[in-house]
């Protein structure tokens, strides 16, 4: 009671001494926060880049990394560097801006603070689809005894694969939402509906399956940086920019939509169209960093949700500020899985559920607040 | 004729909600829509905004067609504030500044920035502009809604109910804000209400709808006892008190 009144005070004083003030340039101020603040993220996230550069299990020293990036090393460390760790990283930092962004853009476009990739059931899809593509489609098999022993013959038909059914899940979701007027917690219950269908899918494709492909498609399951070769990182890379361009020049759309559907038609917003289209391209991308790294949970959820609540839902700040937590998160993640137990590595996407998981039942508790 | 509205009829699958509508209003103009619940004036409103498409009819600003105007253009002719919802997580500022959504090609300029200061200013909103709207009281955040329709520079305010919910001193303080704005920038105002007293207070005209028709429409002369009984099933006696007329159920 006596803190409040303190606080209360403390704010009758703030008002009154800044009372006579200009309002754009206080707003300015405001804004000028939040830029420190993704600046401050793009500086941790190369500084995570240069550690996860620099650790694993072959030990070369930092200035051999140095070397190496610059092509100036010798054999050895160049081809950890070129080959192994340098893909891997930036697999984990363009698919952490995925992710993330696709999370931010779901929770706007359906306004439902529990919306991601993970939790619509659109990750599960993807790999419904991915699995059909490995294990009906032959499109995987065991190549060797080695660690990374499974090869996918046609990540191409794997990844058409995976889209198409996320895509469908996205209808079915979309439709929910817009014809049977869902409410936001019908929405993310028919998510996990539709998450545990397209789940019993992929358990019972791959009952029938033989045990090569079965192996293939569980080991294709468990969310890996490792796998991608650089012409993966340039698809992902291609879509995943593209994607953040479109988001960058809907973010006065997506603004509007926070204040609700009619408020954001009455000023200028083409509702559906915007939505479909928002939702169409995080699928898009879900499908295409699942189907090449395998399902990465969460990602979607925490990265948007920590960065609302250090510098709000303005997604012109939003967008970029969670895609690069995203990248935080995901490089981080993959670097504890990469040197946790050391040589052995861990699925990032165990990690990654690990931070998500809770952080959703903690949404779940404290309900709909940010709104 | 800043607005002007011709046989406009719409109707949900099942049921039709508003049936030949046809009115016209001047600049400097406050129209009241009365009607009970269900009488179809939310959905007038926003057959007029084209937030609903109406199946016949047609809407004129200034003499264009509504039809032929792209929504991003619309929403430089028309605000709309709609019922009370559920506010999202914004500083009154970034709120306000999104009525400067249909002229912003990539960035907010500071001609947009000025017109934000000067509502501020107007609206006296100055020490709330970096609070966040699901903070505010009832009576700020209506003001602040208006203000974000008002940065729109419409020549069209389409007000939902505006004064539902509010305690008397900001239910006046809405309603000559609105009338103050209307009168000096010679827009218009379509306003919905329920409290027949408020709407004499305010408007210029009145707009009675029963059943998704307009049942009368007019300046004082519509506000008799028989229309309001057979509007709204309840008699009632029209009196005057110190000038004003007054609406008192009997």
């Amino acid at each position: 009671m006596t803190r409040k009144r303190a606080s209360e005070a403390v704010n009758d004083m703030k008002t009154k001494t800044e009372f006579p003030f200009h309002p754009v340039t206080a707003y300015k101020k405001f804004t000028k926060r939040k830029w420190y603040i993704i600046f401050l993220l793009l500086f941790l996230l190369l500084l995570l880049a240069v550690m996860a550069l620099n650790a694993g299990s072959s030990h070369i020293t930092l200035s051999e990394v140095v070397q190496a990036v610059f092509a100036k090393g010798d054999g050895f460390s160049q081809i950890v560097i070129w080959e192994i760790r340098l893909p891997r990283i930036l697999a984990g930092i363009i698919v952490g801006i995925g992710l993330a962004v696709a999370g931010a853009v779901m929770q706007n476009n359906l306004r439902n603070p529990l919306a991601s990739p993970s939790t619509l059931g659109i990750s599960n899809a993807a790999a419904f689809g991915a699995n059909v593509a490995i294990v009906l489609l032959g499109a995987g098999s065991i190549q060797s005894q080695a660690q990374d022993a499974v090869f996918i013959n046609n990540p191409y038909m794997v990844a058409v694969s995976a889209f198409l059914s996320s895509m469908a899940a996205t209808v079915v979701i979309l439709l929910l939402a817009r014809i049977r007027r869902f409410s936001p917690e019908s929405i993310v219950l028919a998510g996990v509906a539709l998450g545990s269908l397209f789940t019993a899918g992929t358990t019972l494709i791959q009952y029938f399956a033989e045990d090569v492909q079965v192996a293939a498609a569980i080991f294709w399951t468990f969310g890996d940086l490792g796998r991608v070769s650089w012409n993966e990182i340039i698809i992902l890379a291609v879509v995943i920019g593209c994607s953040l361009i479109y988001f960058m020049f809907r973010r006065w759309d997506y603004n509007a939509l926070d204040g609700g559907e009619e408020t954001a038609k009455s000023l200028g917003v083409h509702v559906e169209r915007v939505r479909l289209e928002g939702m169409v391209i995080s699928s898009l991308i879900t499908a295409v960093s699942v189907s090449f790294l395998g399902m990465i949970g969460f990602i979607g959820l925490i990265a948007p949700h920590i960065m609302r609540r250090l510098i709000g839902n303005d997604h012109r700040f939003l967008i970029p500020a969670s895609s690069l937590m995203g990248a935080v998160i995901l490089l981080f993640s993959d670097t504890v899985a990469r040197t946790l137990i050391s040589p052995v590595v861990l699925p990032v996407g165990a990690i990654t559920s690990f931070f998500g998981a809770p952080l959703f039942l903690y949404l779940l508790i404290r309900g709909d607040k940010s709104r | 004729m800043i607005l002007s509205i011709e046989n406009l009829s719409f109707q949900y699958p099942s049921r039709s909600v508003l049936n030949g509508i046809k009115f016209a209003i001047q600049p400097g103009e406050c129209l009241a829509v009365l009607g009970i619940n269900g009488a179809g004036k939310s959905t007038l409103l926003k057959c007029i905004n084209r937030i609903l498409k109406p199946q016949k009819g047609a809407v004129y600003i200034e003499k264009t067609d509504s039809k032929k105007m792209a929504r991003g253009e619309l929403a430089k002719k028309i605000g709309y504030v709609s019922q009370a919802n559920r506010p999202a997580r914004q500083t009154v500022f970034d709120t306000i500044m999104l009525g400067r959504k249909p002229y912003i090609k990539w960035d907010v300029t500071d001609k947009d920035l000025e017109i934000v200061q000067k509502i501020i200013e107007m609206l006296d909103l100055q020490k709330y502009s970096l609070r966040y709207i699901d903070e505010l009281s009832g009576g700020e955040l209506q003001k602040v809604r208006i203000a974000r329709a008002l940065a729109q520079e419409p020549k069209v305010l389409l007000l939902d109910e505006p004064t539902s919910n509010l305690d008397l001193k900001n239910q006046l303080e809405v309603v000559r804000l609105i009338r103050k704005v209307v009168k000096k920038k010679k827009m218009a105002a379509v306003v919905t209400m329920h409290d027949l007293n408020l709407a004499l207070r305010f408007a210029d005209k009145f707009l009675f709808m029963k059943d998704g028709k307009i049942y009368a429409i007019g300046g004082m002369e519509v506000m008799t006892p028989k229309n309001i009984e057979h509007v709204y099933s309840v008699s009632v006696k029209v009196e005057r008190y110190d000038h004003l007329p007054v609406v008192i159920p009997v």
